[in-house]
């Protein structure tokens, strides 16, 4: 019974958290190295975070997540990704 | 058992009733026509209203984590009813926890014995204690900072009120013994991060905060089981401070000689020392900026929009809510020409943590333009400030709201 009960919940919660995936980068690039982001979080974050971070606040906020958060970003992609962010989601 | 039927029927329902509606003519949950400055235009774009399983639709900031806030309609009523309750996570990783299986850690190197307490024996051995308080995320209105800050940019309702019920803090701390030298009281809940490396969400109080008899171990909101993205089976409830310390899906309870130093107590959820006049964690103050602490003194306007045209003769109603951190309302006060100020008639008093309805309504006898204003004060004498105190995370917003509405 609880079985048959879980299952049709993980469906419908599948279904209601896969409007998650219709959120897309935009194309550009750098763009590869920015679905690292998308381990933790999903992409309406940057989004949301957006238009008013210039280069430098963008690659602050990576760093963050690199130094605070353990994301699985090499240093070495921190500046094309925080070129991608500042280029697609910056402040113009 | 009963818990997965019960969700499971939430959340069919909750689809069923609105599962995505992006396509709405206008954007939802703008700040400028609430008479603030406007959230950044990204957000505004992206975001859209949303049903999680067992919530109404409500604004959705992210998927995941789920941060979703509540629509300023629902602030209509003093109570915040579960389903349009905003909703807060940093972390992804949000289990299903079982009543029937949870049980809470109770220990630490300043408690006298271990406990583990299922949910039954909680009810049992401890006395019923009840709350009416306001939770409100400290990042409430960072979409509203001039200039933007970086983090969930938040409109006016990452907030509500409820009738919350459990038992007392300081009564499972009895139990376990405090021992002298105890310092602060570390909370932790049973959501994590997707990656081991991610600090997992641990939150500390100071022990006298930890032992007011305010301070609940939450079961219930609003008369009924707290809902999953609220925190079920059990949450702390910590009127008159931030959301941040109100721990949902609470596992353990630790008692400590030692000031907790992870980094949502280091690093996040810091204001630089002494801008704002709010309690000081002493503890935990061993870096150039301190925790936050208690909210600050606020409103919200909820029966006018920025723009809004209004006949000559009809009279102008300007109703909404007020709270602060628990000294209570002493006064709402309204303008409408940006010169001065007539008090409000405040509404029925559900308690000093509570929100604090109030109305004001005027006749429109000629013409013209006019600033709608309200301020709430304090019992403590705080009033709501005319310029933004600016700070890194973007905490505390309470700049006095300003409406334009047009009599013709």
């Amino acid at each position: 019974m609880k079985a048959t009960l879980i299952l049709p919940l993980a469906l419908l919660m599948g279904n209601a958290f896969s409007q998650e995936g219709k959120i897309a980068l935009k194309d550009g690039p750098g763009k590869e190295k920015a679905q690292a982001c998308l381990a933790c979080h999903s992409v309406d974050y940057i989004p949301m975070n957006s238009r008013f971070l210039d280069k430098a606040g963008w690659t602050a906020s990576v760093n963050k997540m690199i130094n605070a958060f353990g994301a699985p970003i090499a240093k070495e992609d921190v500046d094309a990704i925080a070129s991608y962010l500042a280029e697609n989601y910056g402040k113009k | 058992m009963d818990r997965s039927r019960r969700r499971f029927s939430a959340a069919a329902g909750a689809l069923a009733v609105l599962p995505f509606s992006r396509a709405l003519a206008a954007p939802v949950g703008g700040t400028a026509e609430l008479g603030f400055a406007e959230i950044p235009d990204g957000t505004l774009a992206e975001q859209g209203l949303f049903a999680l399983p067992g919530k109404l639709p409500l604004i959705k900031k992210t998927f995941r984590p789920p941060n979703f806030e509540t629509p300023i309609q629902y602030f209509r009523t003093p109570i915040t009813q579960n389903r349009a309750f905003f909703v807060r996570y940093h972390l992804a990783a949000i289990p299903e926890v079982s009543a029937k299986d949870w049980a809470l850690s109770v220990g630490g190197d300043s408690a006298e014995r271990e406990l583990k307490l299922t949910l039954a024996q909680m009810k049992k051995e401890f006395k019923a204690a009840q709350v009416t308080a306001v939770c409100q995320c400290s990042g409430n209105r960072r979409g509203l900072f001039e200039p933007h800050v970086a983090g969930v940019e938040w409109g006016v309702g990452a907030m509500g009120n409820a009738v919350w019920k459990g038992v007392r803090l300081k009564d499972v701390l009895a139990k376990a013994g405090v021992k002298a030298g105890a310092l602060e009281v570390v909370f932790d809940g049973a959501d994590h991060a997707p990656l081991e490396k991610t600090p997992d969400f641990v939150k500390s109080l100071p022990l006298e905060v930890a032992m007011d008899e305010n301070t609940l171990i939450a079961f219930e909101m609003n008369g009924q089981p707290l809902p999953h993205w609220n925190g079920f089976p059990a949450r702390l409830v910590v009127p008159g401070w931030t959301g941040t310390y109100w721990v949902k899906q609470l596992a353990s309870v630790r008692v400590v000689a030692q000031p907790e130093k992870n980094f949502w107590m280091a690093t996040a959820y810091r204001l630089p020392r002494g801008k704002f006049k709010t309690p000081t964690f002493q503890s935990q103050l061993y870096s150039p900026n301190e925790p936050i602490t208690t909210m600050v003194v606020n409103s919200l306007i909820t029966s006018l929009k920025s723009g809004q045209q209004l006949r000559r003769g009809q009279p102008l109603v300007v109703n909404g809510i007020a709270w602060d951190s628990g000294s209570g309302i002493a006064k709402v006060e309204v303008s409408t020409n940006g010169a001065d100020w007539r008090e409000a008639k405040l509404g029925k008093d559900l308690g000093r943590f509570s929100f604090r309805e109030f109305s004001f309504s005027m006749p429109t006898r000629e013409s013209g333009s006019h600033v709608v204003m309200a301020r709430a004060t304090s019992k403590a004498g705080e009033t709501q400030v005319n310029e933004l105190i600016h700070n890194p995370a973007g905490y505390h917003h309470n700049v006095i709201q300003r409406i334009y509405v047009e009599v013709v």
